[in-house]
């Protein structure tokens, strides 16, 4: 675990004592990571802990209340817009619902970041596109349209056009989500190939334990807006830490309630039954 | 009492922000001209704003034109005044029923439709994704809606009055017999470019922009779920018809009547 | 669909509302180009131009020459003074010629009408035309009448 975390020299992206609150609720509440370059970070945790929001943090689509986010040594927050659309070209984004363009074809939506921020003539741009569409085996859809794919084949094209412009950075939102075991098969040796033979360096965000652990170098575990365990896939499975055992391998209940916070269960089906004298 | 004051408040507030979101969306929107490289995104706007709403207005065009015509000469025909009625007809569409009417249908139209797809493209990461691959959407998304809407709505209107006019003249002149040249004539003498004409092309630039800055907003500003999609757009609907008539009332009282 | 389609259908769309603007301005509001171009003004002071407006009429003989372009208080006289613009082919009304005011049938519009003079010399642009006959206004006609009668 140490070998990892302390080569700091190199960090792709830096977190430091970040907090977000959307309206009351507090998102994060002082969070630390760091992603070191050319490696495979996983960022897990229950749902609704804010996986996706510190994405879009690193992209520069939200801003966090305080604290720092650093890529490439470059402060997001404090960029300009310009400035802002510009690292961005060096980070690409494989969202859930892959995003694609629907009215654009296969070949189109591939293209598209290659047409807006290259001045490449279009037989070469043709030629990208199609190594990138047979890196991740999909040259022959080229030609179909975005809702003639499958959920897996759909995601397999968005990541396509993600390392279009051959990124430093990419960034995985639930990449395993909803697939079935063959799909996600392919994601995973995808990820895996692009960060081997590109380098490039890669964050999941994921609940699919197995599927990340997998492939990941490292991983932070996130709940109630901390980072409340970090390290290599097999450090973290012998964790001690109660809730990271809990979500690890699945307990129903445990630091994580089963129960909805609510009042006292008799209690409350005894009051049902008194009110339902009156008219019953 | 206290709760309602106080709720009363929270709803200016709301109504404030909403305001202040919609109009910074509009004025961030409106300065990111759509440049040369941009122009088929206009082009493509322009055809699904405004091409595909000419056969609804035509169709409503013709037939109020039409009925114009039917119960004004009902009426004009009592005092013998039948020849009035092009005039009648012509002023009424061309200052007042063609720009509201083709800007309502306008919103039920565009307007719905606009939110609906930017909605959607909220709701799929569309706009994310683009916003991640270092192009901005309100260039790419939102500026070409908004000068669409601002370019297709005056031609959808005087295709309206054009076509009511044509409709009246075939329903007048053709059916009810009044006599072809007093028709246009009278029509000739009342109707002044300048102070007809005009101020009913500016009505609906300004049914244009409001529209489609209303349709734009609510796509942009859904919750990005099947539910909001569906609120937003009837949002949309109800807002900009709403907005249409009102608006329509105070530029008749800026332009006609100072 | 293909772009250039697209591109043609929406060239078609923009084309009609520009033949509908045309329509508008010329077969619904008679608008004529080079209308204020080829014109000259002429100018005429009413004791009361009653109910004469901008735009109205100007006839010769009952044919339309031109139109009012402005009327204006004189501040000295307090008389009504009338712009005229009148077309410039019709370049040969004598400077003798006289303006009245008259009414289209019992209760139309009113519009000016010129009956020509007999001198050589023409109207020029900016030139006054002296002779003029105010507006017959009713409510006076049946006073007059009125006054007589007793």
């Amino acid at each position: 675990m140490n070998d990892v975390l302390k080569d700091t020299r190199d960090d792709h992206v830096v977190i430091r004592d970040v907090t977000f609150r959307r309206g009351q609720r507090k998102i994060f509440d002082g969070v630390d990571l760091t992603v070191p370059r050319g490696k495979i970070v996983a960022i897990m945790g229950p749902s609704g802990t804010g996986k996706t929001t510190l994405l879009r943090l690193i992209g520069g689509q939200l801003k966090p209340d305080t604290g720092v986010v650093e890529v490439d040594g470059r402060r997001i927050p404090q960029l300009t817009r310009s400035e802002l659309f510009e690292v961005r070209k060096s980070m690409g984004m494989l969202f859930q619902s892959g995003a694609l363009f629907t009215d654009l074809s296969v070949f189109d939506n591939v293209a598209f970041p290659l047409r807006i921020h290259t001045d490449l003539p279009e037989d070469m741009i043709r030629d990208l596109v199609l190594i990138k569409l047979q890196s991740v085996g999909l040259r022959g859809a080229s030609q179909l349209f975005p809702s003639e794919l499958s959920g897996g084949m759909n995601r397999r094209v968005a990541l396509a056009r993600a390392i279009a412009l051959d990124p430093g950075l990419i960034m995985y939102d639930e990449p395993f989500a909803g697939l079935d075991p063959i799909a996600m098969g392919v994601i995973v040796q995808l990820i895996k190939t692009l960060n081997q033979v590109f380098g490039m360096t890669s964050i999941i965000v994921s609940h699919d334990i197995h599927e990340t652990a997998s492939i990941a170098d490292l991983i932070y575990v996130i709940s109630d807006g901390k980072v409340i365990g970090s390290g290599a896939p097999q450090d973290l499975m012998q964790s001690e830490a109660p809730k990271i055992q809990q979500f690890i391998k699945g307990i129903p209940d445990g630091p994580v309630p089963f129960h909805y916070p609510a009042a006292d269960f008799e209690e409350e089906i005894m009051a049902g039954q008194e009110q339902r004298g009156w008219f019953g | 009492m206290l709760s309602a004051l106080r709720n009363l408040g929270q709803f200016s507030l709301d109504l404030l922000e909403v305001l202040g979101r919609a109009g910074s969306l509009w004025w961030q929107a409106i300065w990111r001209r759509p440049r040369l490289a941009n122009a088929p995104l206009l082009i493509r706007q322009i055809y699904q704003l405004g091409v595909l709403s000419v056969v609804i207005t035509v169709l409503s065009g013709f037939s109020i034109g039409a009925v114009l015509a039917l119960q004004g000469y009902n009426q004009l025909v009592k005092y013998g005044s039948e020849s009035a009625l092009g005039l009648g007809v012509a002023l009424v569409l061309v200052m007042e029923i063609g720009p509201v009417v083709a800007g309502l249908l306008f919103a039920g139209r565009a307007g719905s439709a606009v939110t609906a797809e930017i909605g959607l493209m909220k709701a799929t990461e569309q706009l994310s994704s683009m916003e991640m691959m270092g192009v901005d959407p309100l260039q790419r998304i939102v500026a070409p809606r908004l000068w669409a809407g601002f370019i297709a709505m005056p031609i959808l209107a005087l295709m309206f009055s054009v076509v009511g006019i044509w409709g009246s003249s075939l329903v007048g002149v053709d059916w009810l017999g009044v006599y072809e040249g007093a028709f246009w004539s009278a029509m000739q003498d009342g109707v002044d470019f300048k102070s007809h004409v005009l101020k009913g092309i500016v009505k609906s630039v300004v049914f244009g922009l409001v529209v489609t800055w209303i349709a734009v907003f609510q796509g942009y500003d859904t919750a990005p779920t099947s539910e909001g999609i569906a609120a937003a757009t009837t949002r949309t609907v109800v807002y900009s018809s709403v907005a249409v008539l009102i608006l329509d009332f105070f530029l008749t009282l800026v332009m006609f009547n100072f | 669909m293909q772009m250039r389609t697209i591109e043609i259908v929406v060239g078609a769309f923009m084309l009609a509302g520009i033949v509908s603007l045309a329509i508008l301005a010329f077969r619904v509001s008679g608008f004529s180009v080079g209308d204020s171009a080829g014109t000259y003004s002429v100018y005429a002071k009413f004791e009361n131009v009653g109910g004469l407006v901008t735009r109205s009429k100007v006839s010769i003989a009952g044919v339309i020459v031109g139109q009012v372009a402005e009327i204006e208080l004189d501040q000295k006289t307090f008389m009504a003074r009338v712009r005229m613009e009148i077309n410039a082919d019709v370049n040969q009304i004598s400077v003798d010629s006289t303006a009245a005011i008259l009414t289209e049938g019992l209760l139309g519009g009113k519009f000016i009408g010129l009956s020509i003079g007999a001198e050589e010399a023409y109207l020029k642009d900016g030139d006054e035309i002296r002779d003029t006959q105010s507006a017959i206004v009713l409510e006076e006609l049946i006073g007059q009448f009125l006054m007589k009668q007793f």
